[in-house]
């Protein structure tokens, strides 16, 4: 086995070497959807001309494509293997907030459906 | 440090770094940081979201009180998160040319997110201060309450962020940018740009969803 081929690819922990994955592109193109998705926001938010039960859904969803666009483009979540943790995590934590804030809305939408008002 | 003299079979190590699978050796300190970091935002807006659900709970619970239609005005919500998100934008600009080595570019942008993060702070506090003189304060109704404590803890952070930016300036000014001041401006960035994206979702529920 001659010395010459590096074939591993071993590094001491604590050794920054990585290039940048970022650019100031990525940025500027994450910056431009996330104006567009607000000021879809606002527009949906004050328009007349969208059925009105529909504009919280419109809004919701939104909401969650801007949030996208942010962990993409300004947290740099990709698919790279260097992110598989940090997906995961996210998952789990994205897990736990809708069970929070689902849960919480629901129980207490039918504590309130159901309660009795005692008369005085 | 030669590696290549243990003696194993090349054909059977991948030659590519796999890393976080075991493979490629331990990851960079850096990832390892960044990780951690991560779960301490998520932990975070984990915390948001017990304020986010107890908003949304207590949203219609106004005890006669003046609701949000009357309080919000999305003019200057417009310009609030116009400031947020620049300043996400210039904190992640500031990052880049941090790693880039650029001293002088990073100080400017750092400049940049602390003036558009203050200026979205001031807009919060007039607010505020506005909506407590006309007798809207946070002891008026459960909605208020909520309310205050929502939009009020999303401000302390800000707040936070900005001291922090201030203490890392600091550091690269003392320290340049060596790689643990690299690390700690890794981390906060992920702060700041997860602070922006918690107001994503106070500008939906809260102002939008309030008004619409």
């Amino acid at each position: 086995m001659d010395g010459s081929e590096h074939v591993f690819d071993d590094r001491t922990p604590g050794v920054e070497d990585h290039e940048p994955t970022a650019s100031y592109l990525s940025y500027t193109v994450g910056l431009g959807l996330a104006i567009l998705a607000t000021i879809a926001s606002f527009v949906v938010a004050q328009t007349d001309l969208l059925w009105a039960p529909g504009i919280p859904v419109g809004l919701l969803v939104l909401a969650i494509a801007q949030i996208g666009v942010h962990l993409v483009f300004f947290l740099h979540l990709g698919s790279g293997s260097e992110s598989t943790n940090n997906v995961l995590a996210l998952a789990f934590g994205v897990l736990v907030v809708f069970l929070l804030i689902g849960g919480s809305i629901w129980i207490i939408a039918n504590l309130n459906a159901n309660i009795m008002l005692m008369p005085m | 440090m030669s590696v290549a003299t243990i003696d194993a079979d090349p054909a059977a190590v991948p030659s590519t770094p796999a890393r976080g699978r075991g493979g490629g050796g331990p990851a960079p300190k850096r990832t390892v940081v960044a990780y951690g970091f991560w779960i301490f935002i998520l932990s975070d807006m984990i915390m948001f979201a017990a304020l986010f659900a107890a908003y949304a709970v207590l949203a219609g619970s106004t005890a006669g009180g003046p609701r949000g239609v009357q309080l919000f005005n999305l003019q200057s919500v417009f310009i609030e998160t116009m400031c947020l998100l620049l300043s996400s934008y210039s904190c992640g600009l500031g990052a880049l040319s941090a790693e880039r080595r650029q001293p002088g570019q990073f100080l400017l942008f750092a400049a940049l997110t602390f003036v558009l993060g203050a200026a979205f702070l001031f807009i919060e506090v007039t607010e505020f201060a506005g909506m407590v003189a006309r007798g809207a304060g946070p002891d008026r109704s459960a909605f208020l309450s909520s309310f205050f404590t929502l939009v009020g803890t999303h401000g302390v952070h800000v707040t936070g962020g900005l001291v922090w930016l201030v203490y890392l300036v600091a550091q690269v000014m003392v320290k340049g940018l060596r790689a643990s001041v690299l690390r700690r401006l890794l981390c906060w960035s992920l702060f700041w740009h997860a602070l922006d994206i918690v107001w994503v979702g106070v500008l939906t529920l809260v102002y939008l969803m309030g008004v619409a």
